[in-house]
């Protein structure tokens, strides 16, 4: 029997349902999926059944995961962060600039930090050979690039805004456009992956991927913000996104606790 | 709202965790990502395996990275893992000499995976370990584990997270010696065996 989506529709209600009784029963906000959401279906059989074993990071200062590997200039290079100059032509589509901040959960800028993003081209498509969506390959986008956060934690990037793309989730599943961020904070334990959405986009309330995070605000967290201050005269579009780093981070030297 | 508002004294709320997808490949594996110790280092070992699904099926689309101190317990500050060719801007990848301490691997079309590094060193009352996160379609949020290695068995019994564990839960996080200095290392994400993940408070 083929899943649709108004199959997924009421299975993504039931969830936002339970979570809201969770929370008006004293249960603490939910920041990131539950690894179990099931209208994601790949997640069925990829998520441990057995509760993660807790370690309390203030007690034992020589973890090897309150540290982080280090990142360098040595790592990229200067035009990592520009998607559209990697060719020897301009890719096709709308240039856009996103840019924003990398915070830890004090507020505090997480600098000289690795982030790295890819993404889909103008169409829709990702240039992965498994990719089986059959819209056109830009020959002069790859769309992945990488960069350092400056000093007070600012990154930036010039790509080009990615399309929706088809996936085979259910009949008729659609990714709304976004593009996805690797980060590393200053403990291995702030490691992130996620992905950003770009404002007003008709398919959030569809897409299982995106609703996975139950919490309203903080799925609005995953969506940038269109700046005007960041666009480019007769060039680009400017989106603002922070990202704030979850985790404990090696803060008991500082705080002494 | 995705401009933080930083003046409140009681922090920032955290952006939510996404699965890494199916099509990173083209992205984050860079040249050279399993191969961590420096050429012909004595102290090399090889640590391998599957990583499987709820049903034992091998997953071809996971991503894991690897990070560890070296020999001698100190975490390396060493950039270089993804070092780039300033005139292609292609992966040049590591020098050969320095130990960075950190690797990532992707699962073949087998799920199989592997990493070479140095035997790592103990740190504080710790055994010896490999910090591993792991990343693959189907996983809203990564996955934290350890890779300890079997011989010391008092600095085993003596871990203070192994000797929490029940005797077959403690055996997930051991790898499996196969003769001269290779090491069987299986993921299991679910169901029978299902590896010990770790949270960080
Ligand atoms: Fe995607």
């Amino acid at each position: 029997m083929t899943l649709t989506q108004h199959d997924i529709d009421q299975e993504i209600a039931a969830e936002h349902a339970a979570y809201d009784k969770r929370v008006a029963e004293g249960a603490p906000v939910e920041h990131h999926p539950r690894r179990d959401y099931a209208p994601y279906r790949s997640s069925v059989l990829r998520h441990p059944k057995q509760p993660l074993v807790a370690i309390d990071t203030a007690r034992d200062p020589e973890l090897v995961e309150l540290s982080s590997p280090a990142f360098g200039e040595r790592d990229i290079t200067e035009i990592d962060n520009d998607l559209t100059r990697q060719h020897t032509g301009d890719p096709v589509g709308e240039r856009i600039t996103v840019s924003g901040r990398l915070l830890d959960r004090a507020g505090r800028p997480v600098r000289g930090q690795l982030i790295e993003i890819w993404q889909a081209n103008s169409a829709g498509r990702y240039a992965h050979q498994r990719e089986q969506h059959d819209a056109p390959l830009d020959p002069n986008f790859t769309g992945f690039g990488r960069t350092l956060t400056d000093a007070d934690g600012f990154y930036r990037f010039t790509t080009i805004q990615p399309g929706p793309y088809p996936w085979r989730n259910h009949a008729n599943a659609w990714r709304p456009a976004h593009i996805h961020f690797s980060v590393f904070g200053s403990a291995f334990t702030q490691r992130l992956v996620t992905q950003m959405y770009f404002p007003g986009d008709p398919l959030f309330p569809y897409d299982p991927i995106l609703q996975s995070v139950t919490d309203d605000a903080a799925r609005q967290r995953l969506v940038a913000t269109y700046d005007h201050g960041l666009s480019v005269p007769e060039f680009s579009l400017g989106y603002h996104w922070d990202i704030v780093l979850d985790g404990p981070a090696a803060t008991w030297l500082e705080e002494g606790r | 709202m995705t401009k933080t508002d930083t003046s409140r004294p009681e922090g920032v709320a955290p952006t939510p965790s996404h699965t890494v997808g199916p099509f990173y490949g083209y992205a984050l594996p860079f040249r050279g990502g399993e191969e961590i110790a420096p050429l012909g280092h004595p102290d090399t070992l090889t640590v391998h395996g599957h990583v499987y699904d709820g049903e034992g099926r091998p997953l071809p689309d996971a991503l894991v990275e690897v990070w560890g101190p070296g020999p001698d317990g100190v975490l390396p500050a060493v950039d270089g893992s993804m070092r780039r060719d300033p005139a292609s801007g292609g992966f040049l990848g590591r020098n050969g000499v320095e130990f960075t301490g950190f690797g990532r691997s992707q699962t073949d079309a087998n799920g199989h995976w592997y990493a070479r590094t140095l035997r790592p060193g103990a740190r504080g009352r710790n055994a010896p370990y490999l910090s591993v996160c792991v990343f693959a379609r189907g996983l809203l949020v990564h996955l934290f584990t350890r890779i300890y290695l079997p011989g010391d068995e008092a600095a085993l019994a003596a871990d203070p997270l192994l000797s929490r564990l029940d005797e077959e839960r403690r055996g997930t996080l051991i790898a499996a010696a196969e003769g001269g200095t290779a090491y069987r290392f299986d993921i299991r994400l679910q169901g029978e065996g299902e590896t010990v993940f770790l949270e960080f408070r």
